[in-house]
């Protein structure tokens, strides 16, 4: 167990982090995912509202649909980066991640009292509620299995209500894992009845290591290491999740970085064999360090090493070969498109 | 249970004397060690040749969750590596105290195995407070 986000997390089950991705690439794995937060906003300016603290569009989702989108300061800097969903025209449920919760409450009461009070009211269900997320190939199968109500035909993005043992269920198709799957929010007494039907349906328990890793693969951000208060979402590649026809907190910073560029980027890279680069690491390009390293891994999907990091706009090009000085040991790195890791489409 | 027909240091090593009139040792991590690391992916060994220092740095253990070093648990040469973990590190996972031996190595004096803690004490330092 180890302290995450001011919760004590399993970075693995008994399987093992290997066995854990490979569950979830291959077949079902299920996390305990309740460190993260939930809260929902509500009322007739919960939609003026997520448009200003969001670089995704409120207005423009549709009630049963979902969104993934940054929360950035003044400065464009990301506070967090979450998922949200709209529940109906005036009432939605946003994810933030554990480590960020209490500063993004505050965040968003500092401007609902500034700007949207009366008229959008905030509501913290984090400690009464539990996520879990489902995830894996298999997921589509067993998931029909334990519901009360067929939900493989959902769409990417979008949610709905179900039951399993009685308990109610509300479920995203959503993720962070690169694969196809679900996230299950239900009240905190039902966490236990609902992992022990997943997991008695053959769901292998995964850990943090195993998310950490199937994340890195899928090529998606962590808050905290690709992303956070000093970086933009335009730097870290994320400009497709970021509204540049809307007013909000950050815009004319990432509407000028669009336009004029940025002086560094997120970029992925491959090295052979399985050494890790670590966050910290420094990128060298002709033995000047131009970029250092946020996140990397040893990929058991890929068979190699690999990362992630900032570095000078010169050298993000795919095939760039750069230098990693891996604690002392200069090995060179590839510098690759994300993600590393695209699922297999169903035929 | 640790084995007890060999010796363990508090890094969590272990050395098992082969010959003793050759000075002869083959040293390797603990069962405790390879499961607190989590699947091992990467070890970085001495070369054949290298001198060991007690407690000097030998090399790394890489697991998908972190790096760590390893202490040499003993004082002497390296005479030999084990191959197979170049391409098998999960050895040290599967079989830590047999088939996933890191080293051997001529001891400069087997008497240093005197100091290095017995099986029962390991056991009991493993089970104390982390």
């Amino acid at each position: 167990m180890v302290e995450f986000g001011g919760w004590d997390m399993p970075v693995q089950y008994p399987a093992g982090i290997l066995a854990e991705v490979k569950a979830v690439r291959k077949a079902t794995g299920v996390f305990d995912v309740s460190h993260m937060g939930r809260l929902y906003l509500s009322g007739p300016k919960a939609t003026d509202f997520l448009d200003w603290v969001l670089t995704g569009s409120a207005s423009t989702l549709r009630v049963g649909r979902a969104r993934y989108c940054m929360i950035c300061n003044e400065k464009g800097g990301v506070i967090d980066d979450t998922i949200f969903y709209r529940l109906s025209e005036d009432r939605y449920l946003l994810i933030p991640n554990a480590g960020n919760r209490s500063a993004v409450v505050a965040w968003f009461q500092r401007w609902i009292d500034e700007k949207f009070s009366p008229g959008c009211t905030m509501e913290d269900v984090t400690v009464t509620t539990g996520l879990i997320a489902f995830q894996g190939p298999g997921t589509l199968e067993t998931i029909d299995q334990v519901a009360d109500t067929p939900l493989s035909g959902m769409r990417p993005f979008s949610w709905t209500e179900s039951a399993i043992q009685g308990a109610t269920v509300f479920v995203g198709r959503t993720g962070y894992t690169g694969e196809d799957g679900f996230e299950l929010l239900v009240q905190g007494n039902d966490v236990v009845k609902v992992w022990t039907a997943l997991t008695d349906s053959g769901s292998v328990p995964c850990g943090l290591g195993a998310r950490d890793v199937l994340r890195l693969e899928a090529g998606l951000p962590l808050h905290g290491h690709e992303i956070d208060e000093k970086t933009t979402p335009i730097e870290a590649g994320l400009d497709r999740f970021v509204r540049f026809d809307k007013d909000y907190v950050g815009a004319a910073v990432l509407k000028d970085q669009q336009e004029n560029g940025v002086q560094r980027r997120l970029v992925g890279f491959t090295l052979p064999g399985r050494s890790a680069p670590r966050a910290g690491y420094n990128l060298l390009h002709q033995g000047e360090t131009i970029g250092a390293v946020t996140s990397g891994s040893y990929s058991p999907t890929l068979d190699t090493s690999i990362g992630m990091g900032y570095v000078l706009e010169r050298y993000v090009e795919s095939d760039t070969v750069l230098d990693l000085d891996l604690r002392g040991r200069i090995v060179q790195v590839n510098v690759t498109a994300l993600p590393f890791y695209t699922r297999p489409r169903r035929t | 249970m640790s084995p007890d027909d060999r010796r363990y240091t508090k890094e969590h090593e272990w050395v098992m004397i082969e010959d003793a009139a050759a000075k002869s040792a083959v040293a390797g991590i603990t069962d405790f060690a390879q499961d607190q690391l989590g699947d091992i992916v990467f070890f970085e060994l001495p070369k054949v040749g290298d001198s060991l220092t007690h407690l000097g740095k030998m090399g790394e253990v890489e697991s998908v969750k972190a790096v760590s070093d390893l202490f040499s648990p003993i004082d002497g040469v390296v005479t030999e590596i084990n191959e197979k973990l170049l391409d098998h590190p999960e050895l040290v996972n599967q079989d830590p105290f047999g088939e996933g031996w890191l080293i051997k190595a001529t001891m400069t004096d087997i008497s240093q195995l005197d100091g290095l803690m017995s099986a029962s004490d390991y056991d009991a330092f493993t089970a104390g407070p982390q």
